[in-house]
């Protein structure tokens, strides 16, 4: 099982000859990922690391059928490479891209629901199914295959985590960066009801941040609807307000949006939050052991 | 980037919005100047990129140029919330019947544009939302589909505003939304926008935050970044490239990463220390962790220096050599507590405890976890 990526997926890379792009390309087939094919246009008809390399993303899917595509583009470029993406019909796009402008990002997020399509990101690292596929630029070796799923914001702190669980022997189900930005696709709720569903995975870890009010609405959802058990760590409890914090998305403005206020609702939803990252592992522990 | 009223205003006035007449004043000559100009009553406004000016005394009214400059006195080189006032802008006094607050913004969780529409202008929008919640009027806009006269249609008969009032401030609203659009702002307000007595509408006044990320799409803006209203080091490190924002405390941070910049911060406020800023170096090249030591130590509030890394993009390696040439040359005599795993993390490890060796550094701790480095840095900032 696992959540969105696995052995099945196939994989296709847009911006494959960029130096980025390159080289997780390299990682990304080392770790096992089924890259079928990438996009740079210009460069259609040559190869890199033995796949193919397409000018246009329509033509990539037609000719390898890849369901996924990861996206190294700058950020100028950032919103076009989503919506041909999209346009040409792929399931599941990984927006790496840091630095895309807010209303494109607000085009593209909205332009991916009407189509049905999953997108994650923009400013994510990616998502790992440990021993399956990783679409994102994570050091595996930090990953262990496992019956944890994991949600966050951020990359450095999936690695945190995962790493303070895969200390303790804990492994992963699957292991997701929503994106740092202020709007992105694939919300806290819906990766959430993925995990619900999946058969692998037997606690939940959200690791939430200052900004927005995702984590505050995803604690009102998992009262009402996960069953399994969630733990939860937010990051950002000595932010000083209106200040954005390397995310875009990471800034408390007005009263909403805080460390504590997310916090709160957490726990009024029953979900534990951890103070350190060791502590949700040993928290995490605990459950698994009963 | 936030921009200051007057030119804010000056913006909303291009787009056919209307704004009291007003100048910007520099100096006390230029304030006599200016209300000789205006002729009337003026309201002085410091222009200070902060909210809650009115209750700092930021904004004072007066009849005569004599008046105009005693409250100027008082206002030139006075701060409010740190921040130093040299601007005043000056306009004519406008004789309101009644305040409405009109906003644009973003909303992420609904991925749309949001209006907000209030009876209760001249509040923050936070206050009204806290004290009087059914007061404010949100209208969801699809940014794929734009705006459209009936949610301003809806708004204003759910505000029960007067009628006669509906076709001026749906066009101040459309032009609003121009300039939300047209600028890639974050955020576009007018608050408090004025019904005035004779009859007509005016933004009394402005504010546009334009986003960042896109402000290679309107240089135009880049030039009109007022440093003056930044804490000096923060401006150095935008200035370099650097994600740096100071806190209140004297442990220094660097980190990989946004989420671990936050969560180091986290930690060693919940070990008991206080972190003196927020460091992102995520992906950093050997330039960068110098530059970043550049920065820190200039930074007089520092016992500690805490470097904190779990490196993905991040090499570990490249680290390790950053922050030998910054122990090299640079004078770092505080003591540095450095956490260094994931990429490259035996390279980096390696060379730096040789460096370490060779060179009988005695204030340079290596650690093996996130907990021991901040439980380290705390203890070191309080004497231990």
């Amino acid at each position: 099982m696992a959540i969105i990526v696995d052995d099945n997926s196939r994989v296709i890379v847009q911006g494959i000859t960029g130096r980025e792009g390159s080289f997780h390309t390299k990682k990304m087939i080392e770790y096992g990922t089924n890259i079928v094919g990438g996009v740079t246009p210009g460069k259609g008809g040559s190869e890199i690391y033995g796949v193919p390399v397409f000018n246009t993303v329509a033509d990539a899917v037609k000719e390898t059928k890849a369901d996924t595509t990861i996206t190294f583009v700058p950020p100028s470029v950032g919103a076009d490479a989503v919506l041909e993406a999209i346009n040409a019909g792929v399931e599941k796009i990984v927006c790496i891209t840091d630095g895309i402008p807010l209303h494109d990002g607000l085009k593209i997020c909205r332009a991916s629901v009407y189509n049905n399509t999953i997108l994650i990101g923009p400013n994510t690292p990616g998502i790992i199914s440990p021993s399956k596929a990783v679409v994102g630029l994570m050091p595996t070796h930090i990953f262990l295959e496992g019956n944890v799923g994991i949600l966050s914001r951020s990359g450095s702190l999936i690695y945190q985590m995962s790493y303070d669980l895969t200390k303790k022997g804990i492994g992963q189900s699957t292991v997701i960066g929503i994106g740092g930005d202020r709007v992105t696709g694939l919300s806290i709720i819906e990766v959430l009801q993925r995990f619900e569903a999946d058969k692998q995975t037997d606690v939940i870890v959200l690791i939430g941040e200052i900004g927005g009010r995702e984590e505050e609405t995803a604690a009102r959802f998992i009262k009402e609807n996960i069953t399994k058990p969630v733990v939860g760590y937010i990051v950002g409890l000595t932010a000083p307000p209106g200040k954005r914090m390397g995310h875009a998305g990471a800034i408390i403005e007005g009263v909403g949006g805080s460390a504590e206020s997310k916090i709160k609702s957490l726990n009024e939803a029953g979900v534990k939050v951890g103070k350190t990252m060791a502590e949700v592992a040993e928290i995490v522990a605990k459950l698994l052991k009963r | 980037m936030r921009l200051h009223e007057y030119q804010a205003k000056s913006i909303f006035s291009n787009h056919g919005i209307r704004v009291p007449r007003g100048k910007l004043a520099k100096n006390l000559e230029e304030v006599r100047k200016i209300v000789e100009e205006l002729g009337e009553e003026v309201v002085l406004k410091a222009q200070v990129l902060t909210g809650g000016r009115g209750k700092a005394g930021g904004i004072k009214k007066a009849k005569s140029a004599e008046e105009a400059i005693e409250h100027s006195k008082n206002m030139f080189g006075k701060n409010i919330k740190g921040l130093t006032i040299n601007k005043i802008y000056i306009e004519e006094l406008i004789e309101v019947e009644r305040e409405l607050y009109l906003g644009f913004t973003y909303d992420g969780l609904n991925k749309s544009i949001v209006m907000l529409i209030s009876t209760f202008g001249g509040m923050d929008i936070e206050d009204i939302a806290a004290q009087h919640p059914e007061k404010i009027i949100r209208k969801t806009i699809d940014p794929l589909i734009g705006f459209w006269d009936f949610l301003i249609r809806e708004a204003l008969y759910e505000l029960e505003i007067p009628k006669k009032f509906f076709k001026p401030i749906a066009s101040i609203a459309k032009k609003l939304y121009r300039v939300f659009i047209d600028y890639e702002a974050e955020l576009c307000e007018i608050n408090p926008l004025a019904i005035t007595k004779d009859g007509d509408i005016c933004a009394l006044d402005a504010r546009l935050n334009i986003d960042d990320d896109a402000l290679y799409r309107n240089p135009d803006f880049i030039k009109l970044k007022d440093y003056s209203q930044m804490e000096p080091l923060e401006r150095t490190a935008e200035e370099k490239g650097l994600k740096y924002v100071k806190l209140s405390g004297d442990i220094g941070l660097i980190a990989a990463g946004a989420g671990m910049g936050m969560a180091t911060a986290d930690y060693i406020h919940n070990f008991g220390g206080n972190p003196a800023n927020f460091f992102d170096i995520g992906g950093a090249t050997p330039e960068i962790v110098k530059k970043s030591f550049e920065l820190l130590l200039q930074d007089s509030r520092l016992k500690v220096i805490f470097v904190n890394v779990l490196g993905g993009l991040t090499r570990c390696d490249w680290i390790a050599k950053g922050l030998i040439e910054a122990f090299n040359d640079l004078k770092v005599r505080l003591p540095v507590v450095i956490r260094l795993s994931g990429t490259n993390e035996y390279e980096g490890r390696e060379i730096l405890i040789r460096h370490i060796q060779e060179n009988d550094l005695k204030g340079v701790f290596i650690v093996e976890s996130m907990e021991e480095g901040a439980k380290k840095a705390v203890e070191i900032s309080k004497g231990g």
